[in-house]
C-alpha cells in the first residue's frame, strides 16, 4: 500500500432508498482494504444505516425462507467493514449525528458507532488528507 | 485553515418536518465550529435566497406547526456570521427571479464566477 | 492547475442539472486543470453510444478523462464496445486513487 492516508466521507442516504448507500459503503470498504483511516460522519437519514434492528426477510416470490435469502442488512455490511478494517490496520470512526438518531429513534446502532455532532465533521476534515461528502435527493 | 464550500441544490426537501434546511443548518453548525465555509445556491436552492418566503402552517389533528422553517432569515443570518453567500446567476433568471427580490448581501454568480469559487475553495461538498 | 474529480451518480435523461456538471467540468479543464469525470449508478446510462453521444465524446476532446463504473455498467448491460468514443470502463477503486492523491473530490 502507499502512504496512508485519513479520508473523510459524509453521507445522508438513509437504507433501502438509493443506489448512493451501496456505492458509498465500496467506496469505503475499498479505502479500509487499502489499509487507509475512514470517518463517516452520518448525517439524516444515514444514521439509520447502522441500525443495529435491521431484520432479514423471506422473498416468497423467489420462492427462499430467510435463512436462505440472505438479504443484505446494511448494517452487517458497516459491521463486515469495521472487522476488515481491524485486518488491514485502518482505523474506521464512524459517528452518527446524535441529534438526527433522535429524532428517528434508531439509537441501537451496531458495535463501533458513535453519537456525535457536525463539529465532529469539521475537526475530521480539518485533520484529513481528502473529504467526500454524498448527499441525499 | 482550509475554506469549504457548500453547494445546496436540493431545496425544501423535509424543510417541514426539519424545521429546517438540514444542509443551511450544517453550515451553521459548521460555522459555529470554526470552520470557513461559504454557501452556493443553485438548482431550485436559489429560491432560498428570496425575500417574501412564508413559514407553512401546517396542523395534523390538534397538532398544529410552531416552529416552522423560515428558510429567508436562516440564510440572513447566516450572512450575518460572515458566511459568503452565493447564487446561481442562470438559476434565477431561469426560474424568473429578479435580482431586486434577493435578500441583502447574496452575491449572485454567473459561470466563471462558479469556477472561480471552485478554485478558491479547498473543498466543494456538494450536498 | 489543481485536480478535479466529478462524481456523476445521475443521468442527464432523467436529470436536467447533469448537463451543467459537465459544463462546470469543461470550464475546469479549459482554465488548464486535470478534470476526470466518472460515471456511476445510472449515471453511466449516457455512457452508452446514443442520439446525444457528441456531448460526452465533445467533454473528451476537450480532455476532461471520463471513466464509467465497471460494476454500473455490467448491471446495466451496457458492454464495453457500445461505449461512447472517450468513455472507458473502470473499477470504482480510482476514486480512492484521485481522494489519496489529493483531488478535489465531488459528489452529484
Amino acid at each position: 500500500m502507499s502512504e496512508k492516508k485519513t479520508l473523510t466521507f459524509s453521507l445522508m442516504d438513509a437504507p433501502f432508498e438509493n443506489a448512493r448507500t451501496t456505492t458509498a459503503l465500496r467506496l469505503i470498504d475499498t479505502a479500509v482494504r487499502r489499509g487507509h483511516n475512514v470517518n463517516v460522519f452520518a448525517y439524516e437519514g444515514a444514521v439509520c444505516l447502522p441500525f443495529s434492528k435491521q431484520a432479514a426477510h423471506p422473498n416468497k416470490v423467489h420462492g427462499c425462507e430467510a435463512d436462505e435469502w440472505n438479504h443484505p442488512l446494511p448494517k452487517d455490511w458497516v459491521t463486515e467493514i469495521m472487522k476488515l478494517a481491524e485486518k488491514t490496520g485502518s482505523k474506521l470512526d464512524w459517528i452518527n449525528c446524535g441529534l438526527c438518531v433522535d429524532e428517528r429513534g434508531v439509537a441501537e446502532s451496531v458495535a463501533g458507532v458513535r453519537r456525535g455532532t457536525p463539529g465532529d465533521l469539521v475537526n475530521w476534515a480539518n485533520a484529513s488528507d481528502n473529504t467526500l461528502v454524498i448527499p441525499t435527493k | 485553515m482550509a475554506t469549504t464550500l457548500n453547494i445546496i441544490e436540493s431545496a425544501y426537501r423535509a424543510t417541514m418536518e426539519e424545521q429546517d434546511d438540514t444542509v443551511v443548518w450544517i453550515t451553521h453548525a459548521m460555522k459555529g465550529a470554526g470552520a470557513d465555509v461559504s454557501v452556493l445556491l443553485r438548482g431550485n436552492a436559489v429560491n432560498y435566497a428570496i425575500t417574501g418566503q412564508k413559514p407553512p402552517e401546517l396542523r395534523f389533528g390538534d397538532w398544529q406547526q410552531t416552529h416552522a422553517a423560515h428558510i429567508d432569515e436562516d440564510i440572513v443570518s447566516l450572512i450575518g456570521k460572515g458566511v459568503a453567500v452565493y447564487a446561481v446567476e442562470g438559476d434565477l433568471v431561469a426560474r424568473g427571479i429578479a435580482q431586486t427580490g434577493l435578500l441583502a448581501g447574496v452575491k449572485t454568480v454567473d459561470r466563471e464566477g462558479v469556477l472561480d469559487l471552485f478554485e478558491n475553495h479547498d473543498r466543494i461538498w456538494h450536498w | 492547475m489543481a485536480s478535479y474529480l466529478f462524481i456523476e451518480s445521475r443521468d442527464p435523461f432523467e436529470v436536467n442539472d447533469v448537463d451543467y456538471y459537465y459544463d462546470i467540468a469543461s470550464g475546469l479543464r479549459s482554465r488548464n486543470n486535470e478534470v476526470t469525470l466518472f460515471l456511476v449508478q445510472n449515471g453511466v446510462f449516457p455512457a452508452r453510444q446514443n442520439p446525444s453521444s457528441n456531448t460526452l465524446s465533445q467533454l473528451a476532446e476537450s480532455g476532461v478523462r471520463i471513466l464509467a463504473d465497471e460494476l454500473s455498467l455490467n448491471e446495466r448491460g451496457i458492454t464495453l464496445d457500445s461505449l461512447v468514443d472517450g468513455v472507458e470502463s473502470s473499477p470504482l477503486d480510482i476514486v480512492i486513487d484521485e481522494m489519496v492523491a489529493g483531488t478535489k473530490t465531488i459528489w452529484h
